[in-house]
């Protein structure tokens, strides 16, 4: 598979009154084409903000790239002049965002909303252009696209809109399509369609894309590879199996056991304890330690390497470190990992395998 | 949408109805009456001249009159312009007033925008520092300050334009009008700037950064129309005050406009003349709330009015 982008000791800070704020400490990850990768993590691990790094959305005045390089097509995004980078938003990497209802030009015509990258990006014809958003309205499931187009945003419904801004950013057939939490603002159903709406699309098109949610529901419908981010770091990255039935990291043992699940007969959501780290001040070690059952002496003093589990799965933990004590993770957690090949709690008659 | 427009229109009539009601009867209570200059005039002519204009008749007699007269468009004869109709006389006077108005609405509003999105554009700099000093100066500082400043300076001590009267042509409405512009530009200004900086703050400007657009296109073509409708609902109300101010600005460069008149109206108990150029000025407030109402729905199609429902 080729790599389509990669992002490599990315470190973005902001400036604030009260101080830098490291908002990304150190990112590492590759996109492979046609893939989609999950990015989840609580709010504030950083998501969004190394999504938004990448199209460089971020207030130039009040944000700064400290270390690293997005390399996309053999350019380094970070020290592109703005001019170029309009060149490539909305053609080569396009976004979607959290709330359809904000997220549309209440006072421009969904038409002119979509055919606008076009206009902007190719060399066609009004004509052409009309046509080309008509066709994305259809394709996106908009029925009776012809008349609707000249249509204001308040006319459609939440869901509407969505695929609205979803045909937007599909209008260049862009390489990658960063999906900032498109199904958050919607009711589950709705939710449902859009995800289903999103898979087809990538069939049909060939477009890589990074998903950023904190539902882990979501994550197991549509990724294919998942990257764990927790103050301001990737924690743990690997294939959606590997991830959700051999997680290493502690925080992604959290994020798992504080899933709803049907199977188990919890009286009790599990709820990660204690509450985000001060990015204004980092922790020294591991940034999640402080809320960790699981943490080590060291996780205190150095912040972990990457370990690897296999060619497709690392974790930053303490815990893989040759010398570190056999820990028992969660019995939720433990339970997933019966069923997982290469897993220590492997059992070759369990149900999935 | 005709509905809606022939509903507004019917609602017009009756407020013009209620305001040419409630100042008839408001105009009784002035002390004195129309003819108390004509002090040469002994007892048995008072009457005569009273009986000529009818105001000897009871007051609910003189209403009726009155209203069945500007049901038909006529505003009667004025008290103190020896005779002439008041149709006539504001005809004669709307032409320096009016031009004043559309100049410095314009001018006002259009500088006053240009203000704001550069002081919103370039946030918390000095451009944005100079636009709001301005912007405040012009709130605080009364038009008749101003006006008497431009006269002093432009006028008298540079001589660039005449201090007053309307007789040099487009040159004797500069300094006036400007003085006028002063109010709404300082409100555009405020307007567009507050509201330019929560647009551009809003998801479909970072969508459309994320389109490709470039900062020029994201100021005009998204963010200009969105953050025009705050303004344009004080627009009427700035009309409003154009026109008030206006009644001084035009006492002040000595300008032959409605304003001037109806001042020295009010001075001499012209009851026909105060009554008329109200109106008059009323109906032109209730106009131009209206073109508010109706350019609302042109620029924010949420606030377009749904066939009749409304």
């Amino acid at each position: 598979m080729s790599k389509i982008l990669q992002v490599k000791d990315l470190e973005l800070s902001f400036h604030t009154f009260a101080g830098e704020v490291k908002a990304i400490r150190g990112v590492n990850f590759d996109l492979n084409k046609g893939e989609t990768l999950a990015i989840v993590g609580e709010s504030g691990s950083g998501k969004s903000v190394t999504t938004k790094s990448i199209m460089r959305l971020l207030p130039e005045s009040s944000s700064e790239f400290k270390n690293g390089e997005i390399l996309f097509d053999g350019k380094d995004l970070t020290k592109l002049p703005e001019r170029e980078m309009q060149k490539i938003r909305g053609k080569d990497i396009s976004m979607i965002f959290q709330d359809p209802m904000t997220s549309l030009n209440p006072t421009m015509t969904i038409g002119k909303q979509i055919m606008e990258p076009i206009l902007k990006h190719q060399k066609v014809s009004k004509a052409k252009a009309r046509k080309v958003a008509i066709e994305l309205l259809n394709m996106v499931g908009i029925p009776n696209a012809e008349n609707r187009y000249k249509m204001y945003p308040h006319q459609f419904s939440g869901g509407q809109r969505q695929r609205i801004v979803i045909a937007t950013a599909l209008a260049c057939n862009p390489q990658i399509l960063i999906a900032d939490e498109p199904t958050t603002a919607l009711d589950v159903t709705i939710q449902a369609q859009i995800l289903e709406l999103m898979k087809d699309i990538q069939k049909k098109i060939d477009t890589s894309i990074i998903f950023i949610t904190h539902d882990l529901g979501v994550v197991a419908n549509v990724a294919d590879r998942v990257a764990v981010m927790y103050g301001g770091m990737i924690v743990e990255i690997g294939t959606v199996d590997e991830i959700f039935y051999n997680p290493q990291h502690p925080y992604t043992w959290g994020l798992l056991s504080s899933m709803p699940s049907m199977d188990l007969n919890e009286e009790k959501l599990y709820a990660i304890p204690g509450t985000p780290p001060d990015l204004l001040n980092p922790p020294k070690g591991d940034a999640f330690a402080l809320r960790s059952e699981y943490a080590l002496k060291i996780d205190m003093e150095q912040p972990p390497p990457f370990f690897r589990v296999s060619d497709t799965h690392y974790a930053a933990t303490w815990l893989l470190h040759p010398q570190a004590p056999q820990v028992e993770p969660p019995a939720g957690i433990i339970e997933r990992m019966r069923t997982f090949p290469g897993s220590r709690y492997y059992e070759a008659t369990g149900g999935r395998a | 949408m005709v509905k809606y427009i022939g509903k507004r229109i019917i609602y017009m009539f009756i407020t013009m109805f209620l305001i040419a009601t409630a100042t008839f009867f408001l105009m009784q209570t002035l002390p004195g009456s129309p003819i108390q200059s004509y002090s040469k005039l002994n007892d048995t002519q008072k009457a005569i001249v009273e009986k000529k204009y009818g105001i000897d008749k009871p007051k609910p007699v003189q209403y009726a009159i009155y209203m069945k007269n500007l049901a038909k468009g006529d505003l009667g004869t004025s008290f103190a312009f020896k005779g002439k109709s008041v149709n006539d006389l504001l005809a004669s006077r709307m032409k320096p007033s009016f031009i004043l108005g559309i100049q410095a609405m314009v001018f006002g509003t259009i500088v006053g925008i240009l203000l704001g999105m550069i002081a919103a554009l370039k946030q918390n700099t000095f451009w944005d520092y100079g636009s709001t000093f301005f912007a405040i100066l012009g709130i605080s500082i009364p038009s008749f300050v101003f006006a008497t400043l431009l006269q002093y300076y432009v006028g008298s001590q540079w001589h660039l334009l005449p201090v007053g009267l309307w007789n040099d042509g487009w040159k004797s409405s500069i300094l006036p009008s400007l003085a006028l512009a002063m109010g709404p530009l300082a409100l555009s200004a405020r307007f567009i700037r507050t509201e330019m900086i929560e647009v551009m703050g809003s998801d479909y400007i970072t969508l459309a950064k994320a389109k490709g657009a470039s900062g020029f296109e994201i100021a005009f073509k998204h963010a200009f129309r969105n953050a025009l409708i705050p303004l344009i609902t004080v627009l009427g109300p700035v009309a409003a005050g154009l026109v008030t101010g206006s009644l001084v600005v035009e006492q002040i460069f000595a300008i032959p406009g409605i304003g001037e008149q109806f001042v020295s109206s009010i001075m001499v108990n012209d009851f026909a003349t105060i009554m008329g150029t109200t109106l008059f000025f009323s109906a032109f407030l209730i106009v131009v709330i209206f073109i508010v109402d109706i350019l609302y729905g042109v620029i924010d199609p949420r606030i377009r009015v749904a066939g009749g429902k409304a």
